[in-house]
């Protein structure tokens, strides 16, 4: 009896420590990515990185303005959502309302194969299809813009949107469903007046993970956006090479000397989409929290 | 067939010979019942006898399901429902259902009242006046009057039914389907409800599927006993209940079996 008792307490400590452990590694590396990035605030004002034009950091007359990457990462970012979310939203609608059990179970599988592909592979097909489709039909010097990255981010983005967006209309009760078409409903009134308000925190989330995922990504937008620090210009930058954070970051930190300020800069860049990732995240739960409502 | 089917002056609807299958299975058997307008119909039977099945008819919610195959006929008003060129949407605007589970949407109470007029395109000054309808002829006005804003399921189960029975009456049909209204409340909102339904008949024809069979007796003027997918008996509810002319009803409604 008291030796159940033990073993049940052990277990349950041997679980707790295995969770507890997942917060600890996030708070480590908080600690480690903004400790190294403030250090950077010895040699640069926080304002002038906030708000500095140009980012060149090993010119003799060095400056390290986040701008350009920020504009970089929002402009290919943006792109990616106005592209993806419609098209994520109308699948996820298709999926779960609208497709043949069948065709839906066929469709499946395919989306979750499209989030398996590494992004490097997605690179790779960026730069060698998507790159010269974009030069030639807009008769540019280069293929490598934002807009490329932004379709690319845009295809990946879509499982994560789709899955979740499908799961959160899936999982609206049928008894929603059925009281409105009994109230003489058609399908699409109960589509969009019913089942869409119903799942808008999941989708809503959903929209959110996926921009989360955009941001975030790095080996990609490397590959087909040119890597161009220059403040891009709008909207016409959408055709423009630009350079997003993560690129920077996985460009540059190769080649710099550990300590250097250089180092502390890009580990700034990194506190910065550290910052903007949680608060994305935040987001993404507060509208949940808001919009949940109870159905047993 | 007893003579109750016959002897209705006015059916408002009228099922004859009417087979359901599932797939391969067979879930009505050969129905044929005469309800006339303003009354209150309701259905009992055990578990799976297909009483709910049966009233899924009347919407055609069965449609719904996948493999559900109908044969025979049923007329409301004359017009045979599953005869070609009818439109469900059309027919479920003149036959409300109010389901088993409290079903509101999860907006506010006043857009719940309004949802079914709006889609079927009411003007927007006409609305107030509606939805205060409708909510008076549930019952619930009193109640939720100085709170048309907040959100539904902030009501308790036996409030929301009777907003689901306003939602219902908001699209002004002429037929309602009760599919067990009351069988996830407590006995308190289940006597409301019940007031609710009999004050209803004045001028709605209601059809409620129950397996409380004292509320069948309590509330309605006919009562139809099903089992294993056929209508074994159906009649005036006092008849059904005093005298009943088969031997497996009066084991149902004495508690015997169900």
């Amino acid at each position: 009896m008291l030796n159940r008792k033990y073993k049940e307490k052990t277990i349950e400590s041997v679980l707790f420590s295995v969770s507890a452990l997942t917060v600890v590694i996030l708070f480590l590396i908080c600690l480690f990515l903004f400790r190294d990035g403030l250090l950077l605030f010895k040699d640069t004002s926080l304002l002038d990185f906030l708000t500095g034009k140009f980012w060149y950091p090993t010119s003799v007359n060095r400056q390290f303005g986040l701008l350009p990457l920020f504009f970089g990462s929002l402009l290919v970012t943006a792109g990616a959502i106005l592209f993806a979310v419609p098209l994520g939203i109308a699948s996820a609608i298709y999926i779960s309302e609208i497709a043949h059990p069948k065709v839906a179970d066929f469709l499946k599988p395919f989306i979750e194969i499209l989030a398996g592909i590494p992004s490097v592979v997605f690179g790779f097909f960026g730069l060698v299809v998507l790159v010269p489709v974009v030069r030639t039909a807009f008769n540019l010097p280069t293929g490598q813009t934002a807009l490329t990255g932004s379709i690319m981010l845009g295809i990946m983005a879509l499982p994560t949107i789709i899955t979740i967006s499908e799961d959160a209309i899936s999982s609206v009760p049928s008894t929603l469903k059925q009281g409105s078409l009994a109230l003489g409903a058609t399908r699409w009134q109960t589509i969009y007046k019913v089942i869409i308000p119903a799942a808008l925190s999941g989708i809503s989330a959903a929209v959110m993970l996926g921009i989360g995922r955009a941001i975030g990504e790095t080996m990609t937008v490397m590959m087909v956006t040119g890597n161009t620090a220059i403040i891009p210009s709008f909207p016409g930058g959408i055709l423009d090479p630009v350079r997003t954070m993560t690129a920077t970051i996985a460009l540059e930190m190769g080649e710099v000397p550990q300590g250097s300020t250089h180092f502390h800069a890009l580990f700034a860049v990194g506190s910065v989409l550290f910052i903007i990732t949680f608060l994305i995240n935040l987001i993404a739960d507060s509208i949940k929290k808001r919009y949940r409502f109870k159905v047993d | 067939m007893t003579e109750a089917v016959q002897n209705v002056a006015l059916p408002q609807i009228k099922v004859e010979n009417l087979n359901l299958w599932y797939g391969e299975k067979q879930a009505l058997n050969n129905i044929s019942m005469h309800i006339p307008k303003n009354s209150v119909t309701a259905l009992i039977g055990p578990s799976g006898c297909g009483k709910s099945t049966f009233i899924r008819c009347f919407n055609r919610m069965n449609d719904l399901i996948k493999n559900c195959r109908v044969e025979g006929k049923i007329s409301i008003e004359g017009k045979d429902i599953y005869g070609t060129g009818v439109d469900v949407v059309d027919l479920r605007k003149r036959v409300g259902m109010v389901f088993q589970k409290p079903n509101p949407f999860p907006m506010s109470i006043y857009d719940n009242i309004a949802y079914g007029p709006r889609i079927h395109g009411i003007t927007k000054k006409d609305l107030d006046g509606v939805v205060e309808g409708a909510l008076r002829s549930a019952a619930i006005w009193d109640e939720t009057s100085d709170r048309l804003k907040s959100p539904a399921l902030s009501l308790s189960g036996g409030q929301q039914q009777r907003l689901c029975i306003a939602r219902t009456l908001a699209v002004k049909p002429e037929i309602i389907l009760f599919d067990e209204p009351c069988s996830a409340l407590d006995p308190i909102s289940t006597s409301r409800i019940e007031e609710l339904i009999i004050n209803l008949k004045k001028d709605y024809t209601i059809v409620i599927v129950t397996h409380n069979m004292q509320q069948a007796a309590r509330i309605s003027d006919y009562t139809g006993f099903f089992l294993m997918g056929e209508l074994i008996e159906f009649g005036q509810t006092r008849q059904i209940f005093q005298n009943p002319m088969e031997q497996s009803t009066e084991d149902y409604i004495t508690g015997r079996f169900g």
